[in-house]
């Protein structure tokens, strides 16, 4: 589904992210850890085309993705979180889901004034879809709050909400559960589980390693920008190089 | 009394100047210093054309395209910066506008402006046109606000919205920034052209001098004045700053001071300017209440 081959990338003498190749397969949920600095977020905003690349290709179902601008990407349904929650502080934790729906025909001048409609039929359809989504992530009773005014851990969750939204294919998402509760994370990490039983794929950036451990069969590890590691969360932790990357080396000194 | 027509005439023409503003300014977060451009391009174009036997109508019909045609042509290249430096780049594409009207004689007359611009066939010439006059730019004024207010409390408004507020959101979402920038600011240049033409075909007389950065200037304050991204806000701003702008001629200024006259007057309509300003910081109208989040 989504094919990376020897992507690189620098900012000027720092190698970000150098010569990187990995698959995911169809289905599934695959964890991306590694110290901070490591090259997880660079790769992510890579593979989102809001960085360009230096080298290498990127496909999505076929789709070469590299170099692409973020909403032809996003089109495609590889859809991102940020790291730091960004909502819509003004607008009504409803209308949040529902402006970043894809495919209006609203967006266009035309349809509003010659088939409005269409238009019309098209807003309540994403209205009912939206407190659909709001409902399954038990954010039903504050659908007409404003978003700036959510705790962090409902913002993460709306944001959440905000990617169901458009369709995804693939969700990459950079830290979930960082900031917020255990029960806020137990629940999204429900609905995670459930995504990813209807077949959407889900890859995320996450330090909480028993999470990721629970949640991934696959994990992918990274340090100073070069993937050292890809492979199953138990043998991630016996690896030699990727103890060595959130440890230090053994000191071999007599 | 044809001074309050007169001065009616004025506000409404500054509202749609404002409101088409506060389309790029107030709901897409596009600071555009340059809009006097439209409005100058519209009444140039118009002017030009009425003036050269075309029916005043068509050659306002005209003057919006071109307006429109022109806001793409900036667009394009002054999008491909961001922030301070689109605000920059629109700004010297005003003061670009106002040097080609003076210089380039054959065309514009240069200083001299073009006089004798013709109103429509059918609204008398002088002040017994003005009641008339006033129905025809008070129907243009609610044109152009129910078709912004359709444009803004849309999907496509609100897609704005997102835009203004977190481009990075809008563009992880699909959104094409670029191409809905384009056609906010080709809309809202059109918009301030058809500002221009009727207020050529008003004043009945055009120069470089009517265009310069104080014009721009004004128009920017009837919008965050009034209420940036409100409907109301930036017609309220116009009329409240035109208002107040001929409300100063009253002072009863006394008889020693009538060498300080025309200071004077700008230095109260300067303070009562800054004073609504200061006590009401997000315009007379705000979008949003102000505990809110």
């Amino acid at each position: 589904m989504l094919r990376v081959r020897n992507v690189t990338k620098s900012f000027g003498a720092l190698m970000a992210v150098h010569d990187v190749s990995f698959e995911l397969g169809d289905i599934g949920i695959t964890g991306m850890v590694g110290p901070n600095g490591s090259g997880k977020s660079t790769l992510f905003h890579i593979l989102t085309g809001f960085y360009r690349l230096d080298r290498g290709e990127i496909f999505f179902n076929r789709h070469a993705i590299a170099n692409r601008p973020p909403h032809q990407i996003s089109r495609l349904g590889v859809i991102r979180s940020f790291q730091q929650t960004r909502p819509l502080p003004f607008m009504s934790v409803r209308d949040n889901l529902i402006a970043v729906a894809p495919r209006q025909c609203g967006e266009s001048i035309w349809p509003l004034f010659f088939s409005p409609t269409r238009v019309r039929r098209q807003e309540r359809a994403l209205r009912e879809k939206a407190d659909g989504v709001l409902d399954l992530l038990k954010l039903a009773p504050l659908a007409d709050e404003l978003a700036g005014r959510l705790s962090y851990g409902q913002q993460k969750l709306m944001e959440l909400g905000r990617i169901l939204m458009a369709d995804p294919r693939l969700i990459l998402l950079d830290e979930p559960t960082a900031g917020i509760n255990p029960t806020m994370i137990r629940q999204l990490v429900a609905v995670l589980c459930r995504l990813c039983e209807e077949g959407i794929q889900i890859f995320l950036i996450e330090h909480n390693m028993p999470l990721v451990a629970q949640l991934c069969q696959h994990v992918f590890v990274m340090d100073s920008g070069e993937l050292i590691f890809s492979g199953t969360s138990g043998n991630a932790r016996r690896d030699p190089r990727v103890v060595e990357a959130y440890l230090g080396r053994e000191s071999h000194a007599a | 009394m044809d001074y309050i027509l007169h001065v009616l005439i004025l506000a409404l023409i500054y509202s749609i100047f404002a409101v088409s503003l506060n389309l790029e300014l107030g709901y897409a977060g596009l600071y555009n210093f340059g809009h006097v451009a439209f409005f100058g391009i519209g009444a140039y174009i118009s002017a030009l054309l009425s003036r050269a036997g075309m029916p005043v109508e068509g050659a306002m019909l005209c003057a919006m395209a071109g307006a429109g045609i022109a806001g793409g042509l900036l667009a394009v290249p002054a999008l491909r910066v961001t922030e301070d430096y689109f605000g920059i780049a629109t700004l010297v594409f005003a003061e670009m506008f106002r040097l080609v009207c003076l210089n380039e004689r054959w065309l514009t007359k240069g200083p001299m402006g073009l006089p004798g611009i013709p109103r429509p066939a059918w609204i008398a010439r002088g002040v017994d046109g003005l009641p008339v006059y006033l129905i025809l730019t008070a129907l243009a004024a609610a044109g152009v606000f129910l078709f912004v207010r359709r444009l803004t409390g849309s999907p496509f408004g609100r897609a704005l919205r997102v835009i203004r507020e977190d481009e990075h959101i809008a563009q992880a979402f699909g959104k094409n920034v670029l191409l809905l920038k384009i056609k906010t600011i080709v809309t809202g240049s059109a918009l301030a052209g058809l500002a221009g033409t009727l207020w050529a075909h008003y004043i009945s007389y055009i120069s470089p001098a009517d265009f310069t950065l104080t014009e721009t200037i004004l128009v920017v304050l009837c919008v965050v004045l009034g209420g940036r991204g409100t409907h109301w806000g930036p017609v309220l701003g116009a009329f409240a700053v035109i208002f107040f702008g001929e409300a100063v001629r009253f002072l009863p200024i006394p008889h020693e001071l009538h060498r300080y006259v025309a200071p004077l007057q700008g230095m109260v309509y300067g303070g009562i300017l800054v004073l609504i300003v200061l006590k009401m910081p997000s315009g007379m109208i705000a979008e949003h209440r102000r505990n809110g989040a």
